[in-house]
């Protein structure tokens, strides 16, 4: 399996390729990709010398533009993909179908990998991405569990990607705007998931609030970690009880199913956060191309070893992992 | 299409029932809506295939009364289709033969194209290529995606290809998300594949409130709703102006026939929309938003209730 690792700039990038990914995925310096966050991800210039390190190293490079442009941003996203192509880029990841339309009639060499913003939990919609836009392999939501995912590469038209390691969406992707309900931005369409501009750290008699366009999302006593307010691992009221009502503050940690990838089929995994340091990212790319080599080596007797384990519980959110969707359990 | 009064005065549609109700009262809804002033019903299980009040000889039967009694029927779908068993009865739904079919993924839209069909408001059409490319495979009608705003709909009917019908939802809790994950189990502490049909308890999804007690979203099963209810209704006028040929209102489960008579009245131009939307405030479960068409967060409420 493939080793797909996150460059949000160029020394990511670097870190990446220089610790065994088998590709990297990038964006532009703009809203046409979901890690929209202001000093992340590449000017055509920076993203040239980045495809130059990486082919150097027999790593390939992936450049994602998936979010939804508007009528009046379309020429933008076009031009985007124009450049993209310019630079040679091994896949463009997109979501949009008028997207999808424009590069795969404008750039008929270009080889098109569905984003997990397109939503396809279904081989029906493969076979629709690939009967239009040819597209060659698919990213899939964070919401199949593993017998799931298996019946899906059964009948998929295209390759597969899986999400593997880092925040975890509990929504489908490109289906889920509860950041543009309290921020009015969301991913589809500003490229970004309850973006800092709408944060606010409040401190209170009791400690510290954490609210996300006015909303409180967490409230924390004096003393405890304070995370990110993402909207969707808040603590809330449902009836009479106070919980993470949609997910706890943890991360994905697909390890142990290595092998159930493998077995179902799975071409690549995905290790998410382009938002993260390039330390972040050396780390985690070290640590998972040690285990997919050990996999490798002795399939029958993979099992994350403790000090991986170890290795990537430091740099989770909340330093609790899951498997997710992925155990049918979680659902 | 020709620019006609006539072809200005949108038609009144009726969205799927998002909730899981006892087939008694969805029976009993749909009969007091085949005399209801409504121009399009549209029927099915859009949420959860688990919910199993009604099976699908039931939603056709339901169609023919309301067929009988002079309603477009148009059959909807799944918005989140994993399951095998949810693609075989999605293809049963899609090969009915008599009544147009919704489809609220790009797996039903596959299964679709080549035949006319409905895009749904989960399905993200975002800008005119988008639209124009499914028109080309069978898209008479789309519903526009709920976070996006009147700005955005006007460059949308510019382009619009000729004989594809715009949709606008403008009434009901917000769809905000779908999940593997079943929050109304959760609530209960249950899991998913034990699940004892929890949603039924919750006729309007169950409210999340955020800990200084704002009533923040409403949980129904996989799907995570906006505990406000969408009211764009004094925004007619400008959904008139934009050539908006449905106004789409959801199903709640209190004071349906008057949310339907105070839409249809205004769309008439019996009573003002300020006026209406003032009486359809009283009949939200928690109040009213529509930040969305302005172009702001969709939890705000840019025109005030005014009760």
């Amino acid at each position: 399996m493939e080793l797909v690792c996150p460059a949000g700039n160029l020394p990511s990038l670097k870190a990446a390729v220089d610790n065994g990914a088998s590709a990297v995925y990038t964006g532009f310096r703009d809203d046409t990709n979901a890690r929209h966050f202001a000093g992340l991800n590449f000017t055509p210039e920076k993203l040239t010398e980045g495809v130059r390190y990486a082919r150097r190293n027999g790593v390939r490079v992936f450049i994602a533009l998936n979010t939804y442009p508007r009528p009046d941003g379309f020429t933008r996203w076009e031009q985007a993909v124009d450049r993209a192509a310019d630079l040679g880029v091994d896949a463009l990841i997109a979501a949009d179908l008028g997207v999808l339309d424009y590069a795969s009639r404008t750039h008929p060499q270009l080889n098109l990998h569905l984003s997990v913003q397109g939503s396809a939990t279904n081989y029906e919609a493969l076979r629709y991405y690939q009967q239009h836009f040819g597209i060659r392999r698919a990213v899939l939501p964070r919401v199949l569990s593993m017998s799931q995912i298996r019946h899906v590469i059964e009948q998929s038209p295209v390759e597969i990607e899986v999400f593997a390691f880092g925040s975890l969406c509990v929504m489908v992707e490109g289906r889920c705007i509860l950041s543009s309900y309290a921020t009015g931005r969301s991913p589809n369409t500003y490229g970004a998931c309850s973006p800092a501009s709408h944060v606010e750290w409040i401190e209170t008699d009791t400690g510290l609030d954490t609210r996300l366009g006015g909303v409180l999302i967490q409230r924390h006593p004096k003393g405890e970690n304070v995370g990110y307010p993402t909207l969707c691992k808040g603590t809330f009221q449902v009836g009479e009880n106070t919980y993470h009502a949609i997910e706890e503050p943890t991360s994905l940690n697909a390890m142990e199913l290595v092998p159930d990838l493998a077995a179902a089929g799975v071409k690549a995994i995905k290790i998410e956060g382009r938002q993260r340091s390039p330390v972040y990212v050396g780390q985690v790319t070290k640590v998972w191309r040690q285990a997919l080599d050990a996999f490798a080596r002795d399939p029958a007797n993979f099992k994350p070893r403790p000090e991986w384990t170890a290795a990537l519980g430091k740099v989770s959110e909340g330093a609790q992992t899951t498997l997710g969707a992925y155990h049918r359990p979680w659902q | 299409m020709s620019d006609t009064n006539a072809a200005r005065t949108p038609r009144l549609s009726l969205g799927p029932i998002s909730y899981y109700w006892p087939k008694e009262d969805v029976e009993r809804f749909y009969a007091e809506m085949a005399d209801a002033p409504v121009d399009i019903v549209y029927l099915g299980e859009t949420i959860c295939s688990k919910r199993n009040q009604l099976r699908y000889e039931d939603w056709l039967a339901i169609a023919e009364r309301l067929e009988a009694a002079g309603k477009e029927v148009v059959l909807s779908t799944l918005s989140l289709l994993e399951a095998e068993s949810e693609l075989l009865r999605l293809r049963a739904i899609c090969d009915n033969g008599r009544y147009l079919v919704e489809a609220n993924d790009m797996g039903a839209v596959g299964l679709l194209q080549g035949r006319p069909f409905v895009v749904g408001h989960s399905v993200n059409v975002y800008n005119d290529r988008t639209l124009a490319l499914l028109a080309n495979q069978g898209c008479k009608r789309w519903v526009l995606p709920v976070e996006l705003t009147h700005e955005t709909l006007a460059q949308m009917q510019q382009a619009r290809p000729a004989g594809v019908e715009t949709e606008v939802l403008a009434y009901g809790r917000l769809p905000l998300a779908y999940s593997a994950r079943c929050f109304t189990a959760r609530a209960r502490n249950l899991p998913k594949d034990d699940c004892r049909y929890a949603c039924i308890d919750y006729p309007d999804g169950l409210v999340l409130s955020t800990q200084d007690d704002n009533r923040f979203l409403a949980l129904n099963g996989i799907q995570t709703q906006s505990a406000s209810t969408l009211d764009l209704l004094s925004e007619l006028p400008r959904m008139r102006e934009l050539g908006v040929d449905i106004v789409r209102i959801s199903p709640q489960s209190n004071g349906m026939g008057q949310v339907v008579e105070l839409f249809h009245r205004a769309i008439a131009g019996e009573m003002a929309p300020e006026d209406a939307s003032k009486r359809l405030a009283l009949l939200m479960p928690t109040g009213p938003c529509d930040g969305y068409w302005h172009g702001a967060a969709g939890m705000d409420a840019q025109r005030e209730a005014g009760v």
